[in-house]
């Protein structure tokens, strides 16, 4: 018991610091791969190839000056990223990276506790709109509310679909059930579009990244906020894409199962399909231009949602017919 | 919105993505300047005689809107003369400053003495340093002035940060190398 309690600590602890590392490369990725989308050569003054550019800004962001604002309700805003933060970190502890004991937390409710976990996030987000006592970013917070009434409920449907199919909600019986029968996007093709969809809004990525939109709200929720607590918000952010893309990847992409029959290895062949969805996103963010929030919730409400619910009943029928394999 | 117009954008994007990055990485590359660039000025000498082209009439301060220039005129020694005319300029200052690289001078210079060369490298630490005088003027100094400072305390040649692809010929006597 003390020894499968001090083996998840040690486990636990191996994933934030992945993922604290995976945070600080992302910031590098995706600045560079954005300059080479607009022709640019993106950050490459800090070590080679701007590797060493993660560091620089974490030091200069320690050294940031920590501002209150006056009018903030203090209690809150000190809250508010922490919020974020500590459940943006969380929300990857049940998807799993390899065999067996390649998880931290093998839950038989796994699919469920990633959505409620990165869900809670946006409480961080909406308090810190409502504690900064500033206009701006209330509005971004108010955004990332309705946002959630809007594609909430298109990702719940999205995802009954491949439960009924697999018959688990235990993301390591999913991986087991693609190994076994070829990978969900396959099965699933219907629900992988609406679920990606719904997913970039879930990581408020474009087109959906109304919540802090530069060009209208200034940044949006963290504009009052400075220094590490702007960070927080920033790594919280950063994972929820993180962690959606490894989400994707093991639900429809057959997570760390090696595909064409090549060789295992835990972390590898997840870590290269999730690189394909951060990919994707980052092309998608590049190329594409922001909604407003009341046309993004039209789209999840009057689209989304009902083509999910037909390919929810299909699959119910299919199931249903004997055809679960 | 329609979905091809979506998948269009992905594509452009996309092309773009696997294109050249259109960055010139500045310090470590030079840049490549227009013929017509309008750089620091430079005062320039005939070329056979090697005698400088300015009279000293000062109509270029004249001309100048910024008023940059100073120019403070001497009568030549007919023995041995620094210009052609009667006069030539005993001090020629520029204010880099107070510069707004019009090229009002050039074309008010009767003789095509002030010429704007196609340099622009000029960041220095201190104001006094930015007004130019005849030495730093002359087109024998290549480079500005702190690029002179540094290539003289580290013994290296100047090392100017750009290229021209000919030099335009009012500025006849000029090396940009």
């Amino acid at each position: 018991m003390i020894w499968q309690l001090f083996l998840t600590a040690v486990k636990a602890l191996v994933l934030i610091l992945a993922l604290l590392f995976a945070f600080a490369y992302i910031t590098w990725i995706m600045r560079r791969g954005l300059a080479r989308f607009q022709v640019r050569l993106g950050p490459n003054r800090v070590g080679p190839f701007g590797l060493l550019q993660p560091i620089a800004d974490a030091v200069k962001a320690i050294f940031k000056e920590d501002i209150t604002v006056e009018r903030a309700d203090r209690v809150l805003y000190w809250l508010a990223p922490l919020i974020a933060f500590t459940f943006a970190l969380a929300a990857f502890a049940a998807i799993p990276v390899g065999p067996d004991g390649w998880v931290v937390a093998n839950l038989d409710m796994g699919v469920l506790y990633v959505f409620a976990v990165s869900e809670l996030a946006v409480y961080g987000i909406f308090l810190a709109g409502w504690a900064s006592g500033s206009k701006y970013p209330l509005m971004g917070g108010l955004r990332s509310i309705a946002a959630l009434v809007g594609y909430e409920l298109a990702l719940g449907m999205a995802i009954l679909p491949v439960v009924l199919m697999t018959g688990s909600l235990n993301l390591q019986d999913i991986v087991a059930w693609q190994q076994k029968h070829g990978y969900l996007i396959l099965w699933q093709f219907p629900a992988f579009l609406v679920y990606f969809v719904a997913s970039l809004a879930e990581m408020s990525r474009t087109p959906f990244d109304f919540a802090e939109a530069e060009q209208e709200l200034v940044a949006g929720f963290h504009t009052e906020y400075a220094s590490m607590k702007f960070v927080s918000f920033y790594i919280a952010e950063l994972l929820h894409w993180i962690t959606g893309s490894a989400l994707m990847a093991t639900l429809f992409l057959g997570g760390w199962a090696a595909p064409f029959g090549l060789p295992e290895v835990p972390v590898l062949w997840l870590f290269l399909k999730w690189a394909i969805f951060i990919f994707l996103v980052l092309w998608i963010w590049a190329s594409w231009f922001r909604t407003r929030y009341d046309q993004m919730i039209r789209f999840a409400w009057g689209v989304l949602l009902p083509a999910a619910t037909v390919w929810f009943l299909i699959t119910a029928y299919y199931v249903a017919k004997g055809g679960a394999l | 919105m329609s979905v091809m117009a979506l998948a269009k954008a992905l594509g452009i994007t996309l092309r773009h993505f696997f294109s050249r990055p259109v960055t010139v990485p500045y310090p470590d590359a030079p840049v490549a300047i227009k013929p017509r660039f309008h750089g620091r000025h430079v005062l320039t000498r005939h070329p056979d005689s090697g005698l400088e082209k300015c009279i000293g009439c000062s109509l270029c301060a004249a001309a100048c809107p910024a008023y940059a220039i100073y120019v403070e005129p001497a009568e030549n020694d007919p023995e041995n003369p620094v210009s052609i005319g009667e006069r030539y300029a005993k001090v020629y200052e520029i204010n880099m400053l107070r510069c707004i690289f019009c090229g009002n001078c050039e074309e008010a210079c009767p003789t095509g003495a002030i010429v704007l060369g196609n340099e622009f490298e000029l960041a220095d630490y201190r104001y006094a340093d930015f007004v130019y005088t005849k030495e730093d003027l002359l087109l024998d100094a290549v480079g500005s002035r702190p690029q002179r400072r540094e290539a003289a305390r580290t013994g290296k040649p100047v090392k100017l940060g750009f290229e021209v692809p000919y030099v335009r010929p009012e500025l006849e006597g000029v090396k940009y190398e």
